[in-house]
């Protein structure tokens, strides 16, 4: 589509900023919902590992802080188009969650307080790709990011990073979540800029 | 899919506020509440694209119109509030968005909650309810800065004045009308049960605003009695680009 906008020079990013396609940095941390924030207290808070059927694993609060934890940077991008460089986080890795969990499952329903869902190959779970993740930046994560604990997803667009997460339930079959079922993009890699249902 | 909107009118809400109109000849139609993207393209071929709430009723014009909110140190919205004129060609993608829509079969009691520049896709659910002649019960309730920060104020005083069942009530923030009877401040819950359908009725909700202004609109709903899955939210960061 060849037209330019009349006067319009842009804000580029510095050189050695390398953003997906299509993104902006920003420095703030934007809060996008689709509904009202849960508030989940930790003595009721649990997280679960099911297939489906059957309960595989399952925590509370207290034994899942007594899990082994990571502290790591990474880069999120958000399919609104804001990216945020070098966050910091605390939370125990996927791997971690995964480890005694015998399945031949190929997909996974990332299921939140809330009832937010949000679907995800296995493969994209495991490898150092994800976490739960329950500190931001030194502090507890607040309840409008998704405290207690939220899935960290971060070579995924953000809404891949379920807030507010109970559960992950594994699957034989793709299944679309929320997002994925209202024109968002079922697998959602922002350097292929896989924003909605019908980008490649 | 890429498409050619051309400008067609232009139109400034307030001082920092514009609606721009834009004449798209293939929109495949959009339901009231869905946002575009709205791409704009340097000489260079650099693009920047930011994405806005749809302010016009779905309709059979191919029309699209957007009311923008200037953010001081925005890329896209100086651009779309102060350079863009009536013949100008921008790109558009969309519409996006599948969640917070009213559409038209829907029956149930409506509360709006608007904070800012989150009036415009509540205006476009208000429109479509004019033009599609629903008889959903409407009540809007706007918190703003002040008198003069009131986007789409004439068509909000026929329809409250005019039409009594899109019932509109204001929160002014930091300064109000003169003889106003509430003092300045945010939403509350007196203002929640003056001004919202009580949630007896079964209303569902639109909140949209600045995320500070959401959770606190959300919370009064729910300490009302307002069933969460009723309650459906759009939040802007401190970016105040739109989600």
């Amino acid at each position: 589509m060849g037209i330019t906008s009349r006067g319009f020079s842009g804000r580029r990013s510095a050189a050695d900023v390398k953003l997906p396609p299509g993104q902006y940095l920003t420095t703030d941390f934007p809060v996008l919902s689709a509904g009202p924030t849960p508030h989940v207290p930790l003595d009721r808070w649990e997280f679960v590992i099911d297939d489906g059927t059957n309960v595989l694993r399952k925590w509370d609060w207290k034994s899942f802080r007594g899990l082994p934890t990571e502290t790591f940077r990474v880069d999120v991008h958000c399919v609104t188009r804001w990216s945020k460089l070098g966050t910091s986080w605390e939370g125990v890795s996927l791997d971690t969650i995964l480890a005694d969990v015998k399945t031949d499952a190929s997909h996974t329903m990332a299921r939140s307080y809330g009832d937010y869902t949000t679907n995800l190959p296995l493969k994209d779970l495991t490898n150092k790709q994800a976490w739960i993740a329950f500190r931001f930046d030194g502090e507890d994560l607040a309840p409008e990011h998704g405290g207690p604990a939220r899935l960290l997803v971060p070579h995924l667009y953000f809404w891949k990073s379920a807030k507010w997460v109970r559960g992950i339930t594994l699957m034989h079959h793709d299944k679309p979540g929320f997002w994925e079922s209202l024109g968002y993009h079922n697998y959602g890699d922002p350097w292929r800029e896989q924003r909605y249902s019908g980008d490649e | 899919m890429w498409r050619v909107g051309t400008v067609v009118a232009l139109h400034d809400e307030t001082a920092t506020a514009r609606t721009m109109t834009l004449e798209v000849p293939d929109w495949p139609g959009h339901l009231a509440g869905q946002h575009v993207d709205v791409r704009l393209t340097a000489s260079d071929g650099y693009s920047a694209v930011r994405s806005y709430s749809i302010a016009s009723a779905p309709n059979s014009e191919g029309r699209v119109e957007v009311t923008v909110e200037r953010l001081p140190n925005g890329e896209v919205s100086p651009y779309l509030t102060q350079e863009v004129a009536v013949g100008d060609r921008l790109g558009l993608r969309g519409p996006v968005g599948g969640w917070f829509v009213w559409r038209t079969q829907q029956t149930e009691p409506i509360q709006l909650i608007a904070g800012g520049s989150g009036v415009v896709p509540l205006m476009a659910m208000i429109r479509s309810r004019v033009s599609a002649g629903s008889t959903a019960p409407f009540r809007l309730l706007y918190s703003v800065r002040e008198p003069g920060a009131v986007f789409y104020r004439d068509e909000l005083h026929a329809l409250s004045a005019h039409d009594h069942s899109v019932g509109v009530s204001y929160a002014y923030t930091r300064t109000a009308p003169k003889d106003w009877p509430r003092p300045p401040g945010r939403i509350d819950a007196t203002l929640i049960a003056t001004g919202a359908w009580p949630s007896n009725l079964g209303p569902t909700s639109y909140v949209c605003g600045p995320t500070s202004f959401v959770e606190n609109a959300t919370d009064l709903l729910i300490a009302a009695g307002h069933g969460r899955k009723n309650i459906r939210t759009e939040r802007f960061g401190a970016t105040g680009e739109r989600k």
